[in-house]
């Protein structure tokens, strides 16, 4: 679109706008980002609460049912298209604040703010922070802030460890980090989070352990297919590694396949606690209910 | 008064007919059983009815108004409700959520977004009141995914009456069930369709004759029954199309 009407969309340059523009208002030009900053962040709180308060509206809960089961919504009197149809028209307005805000920040707009890359991050991140909780998604955003500023920062193959987080969330918590948390509230409400904080912190020093080997190997194959000419050496969280020597191959792949081993063992442990834990919750449930 | 009629419904699935002409006649307030051997269309024939597919020929009627070819949704705000065989609930809200969605519609509440939940008290009054009927207010924030099978079918039931509907279709609610559960499940269906017009497809021989005021038989999608349990077990056309000559025999001379 923007390349075929460049006149109107302005092509590849995309459409700039000028945000201090106007009057000044009680001192407030838009000018330093600190105002931009606030200005944004007053319309966030108040879009927030008003999509918290959606969600406990009649057609925010039918939205939960279309959600779960389009099907029987249809026999409780229904419409499922129409329900859509509004959750989009309300999405689309929330949208809508958004893009303003976005556009008084970055005072340009290109066609690549409406493309399938950007859209398919937010989804993606979503969907990590676990898109069936209302805290889901924000934590999902500040994830993917995270992301896209440090985690680009530290190495250049970030987006295969994206893709590789998407995909051990897929396979093992596909209700997102949000629902990790709803499990370990669950425990602690019922007093056994203590018991298992010790697998954790196993669970997380192999995790890491293995990360480190899995991940020193990634840097030396992204390092001899892009830096080839600065030589084979790159340095890893503090350590020399020769990608073109043996050396450093095995000694990646011996911390990475312990770290494996390691974590496999814990997991082990930390399954049996875990479901031992389970057990004791829905026994405490039924001696609840019979009291 | 006719609470239901089906006339000359017909059904074809690409070249196959389902349903070959049935017809039908329920009065109000009756309880009726619909029998038959498997793949016989007595899903199907509920399907038809409750819109979920449109008959290729024939009318429905549900009291003044005709139906066929109309939405779910339309149907069921004409006051028809029905259930499934196989659960179809909301997995991911709670018991009481669960019922909470499917009266709202019936009180008026249809797509608002300006009112909260928690103020509509008589919303939240008649969810309360059916999770007291289906015996499930003690598992009243627990996940619909979570809850036994047995609790599962009560609140699908439970979905089916809540929009306070007058004509009620169950199909095969005891699918699955023990013979202590299936027992205490048609007490609660008895509770819970009390003065209602009922449709239950069954296939417990038990429940169809504990609870129909009649049976309909259906066979090859046909009607070929339909008239009081006696006289559906008498019927030598039933006996022959249903039972098979042999059981039919053994059943006489016990």
């Amino acid at each position: 679109m923007s390349w075929m009407f460049s006149e109107f969309f302005g092509g590849e340059a995309g459409v700039s706008g000028n945000r201090v523009v106007g009057q000044a208002f009680w001192g407030i030009t838009y000018g330093p980002p600190v105002q931009v900053y606030y200005l944004t962040a007053a319309y966030s709180f108040v879009c927030v609460a008003l999509m918290f308060a959606f969600t406990r509206t009649p057609l925010g809960r039918i939205l939960n049912a279309v959600r779960d089961n389009p099907e029987r919504v249809e026999f409780i009197g229904y419409n499922t298209q129409h329900v859509r149809y509004l959750s989009f028209i309300i999405a689309g307005f929330f949208a809508g604040i958004a893009g303003g805000l976005a556009t008084i920040n970055f005072e340009i707009v290109t066609a690549e703010v409406v493309g399938a890359g950007r859209s398919g991050a937010y989804l993606l991140f979503t969907y990590l922070g676990g898109a069936t909780f209302f805290f889901g998604p924000i934590i999902g955003a500040i994830l993917m802030v995270l992301a896209f500023v440090l985690l680009s920062e530290f190495t250049k193959a970030w987006l295969l460890y994206l893709g590789l987080i998407f995909l051990f969330m897929v396979m093992y918590a596909p209700g997102g980090i949000a629902s990790l948390i709803m499990m370990n509230l669950r425990l602690a409400s019922f007093g056994r989070l203590r018991q298992l904080w010790v697998a954790y912190l196993g669970l997380a020093c192999t995790a890491l352990l293995g990360l480190a080997g899995a991940a020193a190997m990634i840097e030396m194959i992204y390092h001899l297919q892009l830096n080839a000419a600065m030589g084979s050496e790159l340095k890893f969280a503090g350590v020399m590694l020769d990608a073109g020597s043996l050396h450093s191959w095995f000694g990646s792949a011996f911390v990475m396949l312990t770290g494996v081993g390691l974590f496999e063992v814990t997991r082990r442990q930390f399954t049996h606690d875990w479901d031992e834990s389970q057990v004791f919750i829905e026994k405490e449930i039924k001696r609840r209910e019979a009291l | 008064m006719i609470a239901l009629e089906l006339k000359d419904v017909r059904k074809n699935f690409g070249k196959t007919e389902i349903i070959r002409g049935a017809n039908l006649q329920v009065q109000a307030g009756e309880r009726v059983a619909i029998i038959g051997p498997n793949g016989a269309g007595k899903s199907t024939l509920f399907n038809l009815i409750s819109g979920r597919f449109a008959p290729s020929s024939g009318e429905i009627w549900l009291g003044q108004h005709r139906i066929d070819g109309k939405k779910p949704f339309e149907i069921n705000r004409l006051g028809l409700s029905r259930s499934f065989q196989i659960t179809n609930i909301f997995p991911k809200l709670s018991v009481f959520e669960n019922l909470r969605c499917a009266v709202l519609w019936k009180l008026g509440y249809k797509y608002t977004f300006f009112k909260f939940l928690a103020n509509l008290d008589d919303a939240n009054e008649r969810a309360e009141q059916l999770m007291a009927q289906i015996h499930l207010d003690k598992k009243r924030d627990v996940l619909a995914i979570n809850l036994t099978y047995a609790e599962q079918r009560a609140l699908e039931i439970g979905i089916t009456i809540a929009g306070g509907a007058d004509v009620i279709l169950l199909d095969e609610p005891t699918a699955g069930m023990s013979k202590s559960e299936t027992k205490r499940f048609i007490q609660l269906i008895r509770e819970v369709t009390e003065g209602k017009t009922l449709l239950t497809v069954e296939h417990d021989m038990g429940v169809v004759f504990g609870l129909a005021d009649k049976i309909a038989v259906v066979v090859y999608g046909e009607v070929i029954a339909f008239d009081t349990p006696e006289a559906v077990r008498a019927n030598a056309r039933v006996q022959e199309a249903y039972l098979g000559s042999h059981v039919a025999e053994h059943q006489a001379a016990a």
